[in-house]
């Protein structure tokens, strides 16, 4: 059976300010029916540039410089990449033959309109449906993909979904037309480990059903593992590995290949184990320094709770509450790290800001110990304050949005010295001393954040958070936002500053494999309660509560050997209200922490009922 | 819905109110005011009965009365000599300079105003979202760029020498009679086919003259926002959907840029009126620019109050139109007053 599409000798190319610049070298690829094929590579790639040559949906700094994509259709082969861009040949297949899903399902709809209407347009422009014959035909498609009342979704908007339910409008978009290829480009790297789970099933139970080929871009080998029969293997633009799944996986001849399944943390590490990044760095790790000795732990947040009120709309009505967080409990002991985990809405966010005294909390106290015993930190003032401030400091997901492009690097690095009064030649030193400990050239300093990568634009997140020297640092999904070749050298890095500096870290994410890398001890939060807490070695290992064990089950394994049960990541566990006998809570209760062997805490309905379980 | 319009209203009142003070406070800062410099320039003169006639206003109007007397008597919220005669009643007071009530000089003026003002905004709306457009989909492309160029003279160009200019030619060209909103034979004649025919044709002018500023820095702006729109994601959501590009622009993209337009119909509208001052005195159009700038000059306390009333109770009608209809147009800001 010949390919549903053949790509040969494909090249892309982009004008950019400093000349031509080839992104695709010649790539050769056939896409079977009926089967997923997963492209796989780190960013710059090539992958993405593949998926929009396809559909012809290029930037138009790029155009297809050679090559053929040949493209088999009810009424012979067409190559596409001889069609006229934005001719009604080339429209006529995107989302009728060929349709796409993206990786950030927010930014991808329209807010404005209902997803009803934009699910529904598919069908509209290539049927020339009317309005009633396509809300009847979307809500069929909304119902397939899992919207729990398609009916209400065709009048709902985007912005009030959850990231995975607009994942899945995404899905019922794209496939309405029942295309022939499906591209999904990272269609998961934005949802949190549950939702991917059960996104990757809705994709395979779909294509079971339509016979739809995937083509599958993703840096995840998770991923790849567990949903893709085919593998192809893109570095630099060019094709370095391809075939059957198995083969590719468990014999990866390339080298790069092997690299990059060494670069992600994986459950199975020997305790002590280190990530191998693919580009070694380079960072001169200061020699070790004594932290002074604390007596209790340096942080320790004590039945913290916050609720937020929602504006009433109506004139009179009582506006509406959402408790966030609820009787969090954490200690962080110094030198140590501490990991949250949960969900996107559980709240793991919350309890940091409030840990950086970014918000207060309606109940409950926060204490910092700098060596003089510990304070409640929301109960601070004046010189006490502002030194605390010294003390913590905070690392930001997203390195491109917390750096400002109008500073230099050296800039960034000063501001916080500057405010706390570190006299001028001290600052110079400090900024040579901090650009060796991220492993950036002493020479970047002047240079503005737009020259650098986003992993290097995360050392110098990093290297700004060091300039005072803190005790703690409050690390938000440190990685989540860097491609997969960074995430390691990142990872080591903070490592080693720990080690070397003797700081204290409080993780949050909702990847538990980087939790698990990084961390000491792992507190698992759920719509804003703290479910499990126990050392990193017991917790994943030895999980005892549903909601854990079901965050755990969700987890792709780049193993071959431990697929994903997709029958159990129904997000049911996600739900208090329906964990097993002993467990489950309803909405009103709170249940009990309780020991299940030491150090190692679940939460429980109620003392009998755990006894009887 | 209805609890935002009411609360709004609501406010709008409030707001209006300290506006009145505070127009009022400033319009009585300088020593002396309309009739009391006439009635010492009437004296000097020896004319006994016109001075009576000043001092039969002073008190009616109650000029001789405290000024926080005279401001609630002039808003309507304490009899004056004619008991409760003030804005709220209707009563918009007297205009010295003229001899007649405020409402008889301002009349016509008014609607000719909001007339000219809508007229250009028409104008501003209907050129520049279909140049943006097309300028925003071939940038830096040979139409852009004549586009841009245009634009930049349209924002150069000094609004009353153009309008010197085109009334010449219209008048050489086209007989069109100099200046006014009509033609001058026609000033007192009711409204019939013939006097609205000469004011379809004397519009032309002012509304070229009065939008071509707001059009080119529309231009500009909309292609600003466009170009960043069309860079989203959900564009390109649009595009693999198989959507033709026109109707995958204005579906999306264009949509999205509305919303700083709409923001702006609120400060549209004063703007309009204060900044065609100028394009008005100079095509002699006979709008409330040139009586309020008249008014100002003689301390016409009455007239120059209820114009810059005007002109505040319109800002904030059209910040209330803009509302509304940003309510309309954007869900988000719709399910945000849930």
């Amino acid at each position: 059976m010949s390919a549903l599409l053949s790509i040969r000798d494909l090249a892309v190319a982009f004008r950019t300010e400093t000349g031509r610049f080839e992104a695709l070298h010649g790539l050769s690829l056939d896409i079977p029916r009926g089967k997923t094929l997963a492209l796989v590579g780190e960013s710059g790639s090539g992958k993405s540039v593949t998926a929009q040559a396809i559909l012809r949906i290029l930037p138009r700094s790029a155009e297809i410089s050679r090559g053929q994509m040949l493209f088999e259709g009810p009424d012979g082969t067409v190559d596409l990449a001889r069609l006229p861009e934005d001719g009604p040949a080339i429209r006529d297949i995107r989302g009728r033959r060929i349709a796409m899903i993206f990786q950030e399902p927010m930014t991808c709809l329209s807010p404005l309109h209902t997803i009803g209407d934009q699910i529904g347009e598919a069908l509209r422009v290539h049927t020339g449906a009317d309005r009633r014959e396509s809300d009847a035909r979307t809500q069929e498609a909304l119902a397939k993909v899992g919207f729990p009342d398609p009916k209400r979704a065709l009048k709902t908007y985007p912005f009030e979904l959850s990231g995975g339910l607009r994942q899945r409008a995404m899905i019922a978009m794209a496939l309405i037309m029942r295309p022939a290829l499906l591209v999904a480009d990272e269609p998961t790297t934005a949802l949190d480990v549950t939702t991917q789970a059960q996104i990757l099933a809705l994709l395979g139970k779909l294509q079971d059903e339509t016979g739809m080929a995937i083509l599958l871009i993703t840096h995840d080998l998770g991923v790849v593992a567990n949903i893709a029969h085919d593998v192809a293997v893109l570095y630099r633009g060019r094709l370095v590995e391809a075939g059957p799944k198995d083969e590719v996986m468990r014999r990866p001849g390339h080298a790069y290949l092997q690299a990059l399944i060494e670069a992600v943390p994986r459950f199975d590490m020997a305790p002590g184990e280190r990530l191998t990044p693919i580009r070694p760095a380079r960072a001169t790790i200061p020699p070790t320094r004594e932290a002074p000795p604390l007596a209790g732990p340096i942080l320790q947040v004590e039945k913290v709770s916050k609720t937020f009120t929602l504006r009433a709309g109506r004139l009179f009505a009582s506006p509406r509450t959402v408790r966030a967080v609820a009787d969090v409990s954490l200690t962080l002991r110094g030198g140590r790290t501490l990991g949250l985990v949960g969900e996107s809405g559980s709240g793991k966010t919350t309890v940091s800001k409030m840990v950086m005294r970014a918000m207060p909390p309606d109940g409950g106290r926060i204490l910092f110990d700098a060596g003089d015993g510990p304070k409640d930190v929301h109960a601070l003032k004046g010189d006490a304050l502002f030194a605390y401030r010294r003390n913590v400091q905070f690392v930001f997901q997203d390195p491109y949005a917390s750096l400002d492009p109008r500073m230099t690097v050296r800039q960034i690095l000063s501001e916080p010295m500057e405010i706390h009064g570190v006299p001028q030649p001290k600052r110079r030193e400090r900024c040579r001393e901090l650009m060796a400990m991220v492993g950036l050239e002493e020479s970047a300093l002047g240079r503005y954040p737009h020259a650098f990568s986003g992993g290097q634009r995360q050392r110098i997140g990093i290297a700004r958070a060091l300039s005072l020297e803190p005790r703690l640092l409050v690390l938000d999904e440190p990685v989540s936002a860097l491609d997969v070749s960074v995430q390691a050298q990142i990872l080591n890095l903070l490592k080693d500053l720990q080690q070397a500096l003797g700081l204290s870290y409080l993780i949050v994410s909702h990847n538990l494999a980087v939790v698990d890398y990084m961390a000491d001890t792992i507190s698992v939060m759920c719509r804003g309660r703290i479910v499990e807490e126990a050392d990193r070695a017991t917790l994943f290992r030895d999980p005892v509560h549903p909601y854990t064990k079901a965050l755990l089950a969700a987890v792709p394994d780049p193993s071959l050997d431990h697929p994903l049960d997709f029958a159990k990541v129904t997000g049911e566990a996600s739900d208090p209200a329906r964990w097993p006998k002993g467990f489950a809570l309803a909405p009103h209760e709170s249940g009990i922490m309780m020991q299940v062997e030491p150090g190692h805490w679940a939460r429980y309905r109620s003392e009998a009922e755990r006894n009887a379980a | 819905m209805i609890g935002l319009i009411l609360r709004r209203l609501l406010t709008m009142a409030v707001t209006l109110l300290i506006i009145s003070a505070l127009v009022f406070f400033v319009i009585k800062l300088p020593p002396g005011d309309y009739l009391t410099n006439r009635i010492m320039e009437l004296r000097a003169t020896g004319e006994a009965g016109s001075v009576a006639k000043a001092e039969l206003l002073i008190r009616q109007y109650g000029l001789d009365r405290p000024v926080w007397e005279q401001y609630l008597i002039w808003v309507g919220l304490m009899p004056g000599p004619a008991g409760f005669s003030g804005l709220l009643q209707g009563d918009w007071g007297w205009s010295f300079e003229y001899d007649k009530p405020v409402a008889d000089v301002v009349g016509d003026a008014l609607w000719l105003t909001l007339l000219v003002n809508v007229t250009a905004v028409i104008f501003v709306h209907l050129v520049a979202i279909p140049a943006a457009i097309y300028s925003a989909t071939r940038r830096y492309t040979w139409g852009d760029s004549v586009v841009t160029v245009l634009g930049y003279v349209g924002l150069a160009m000094p609004g009353f020498l153009l309008a010197l200019i085109l009334l010449f030619y219209a008048n050489r060209w086209f007989g069109l009679s100099i200046g006014g909103l009509y033609d001058a034979s026609l000033t007192n004649r009711p409204w019939d086919g013939e006097k609205i025919r000469s004011l379809a044709a004397h519009l032309i002018v002012p509304t070229l003259v009065i939008g071509l500023g707001g059009t080119a820095a529309m231009i500009r702006r909309m292609r600003a926002n466009l170009l960043d729109e069309l860079a989203k994601p959900y564009t390109v959501t649009a595009r693999a959907k198989g959507m033709a590009p026109t109707r995958a622009l204005l579906k999306y993209p264009f949509r999205m840029s509305l919303n700083p337009f709409v923001a702006d119909i609120g400060n549209l509208l004063p703007h309009l009126v204060s900044g065609s001052v100028l394009v008005s005195l100079v095509l002699s159009l006979p709008t409330v620019g040139p009586l309020l700038l008249e008014s100002l000059r003689n301390q016409d306390q009455f007239m120059a109050g209820f114009i810059l009333m005007f002109v505040a109770a319109l800002t904030l009608v059209g910040m209330l139109i803009s509302d509304l209809a940003l309510v309309w147009l954007d869900p988000r800001i719709r399910m945000g007053l849930r």
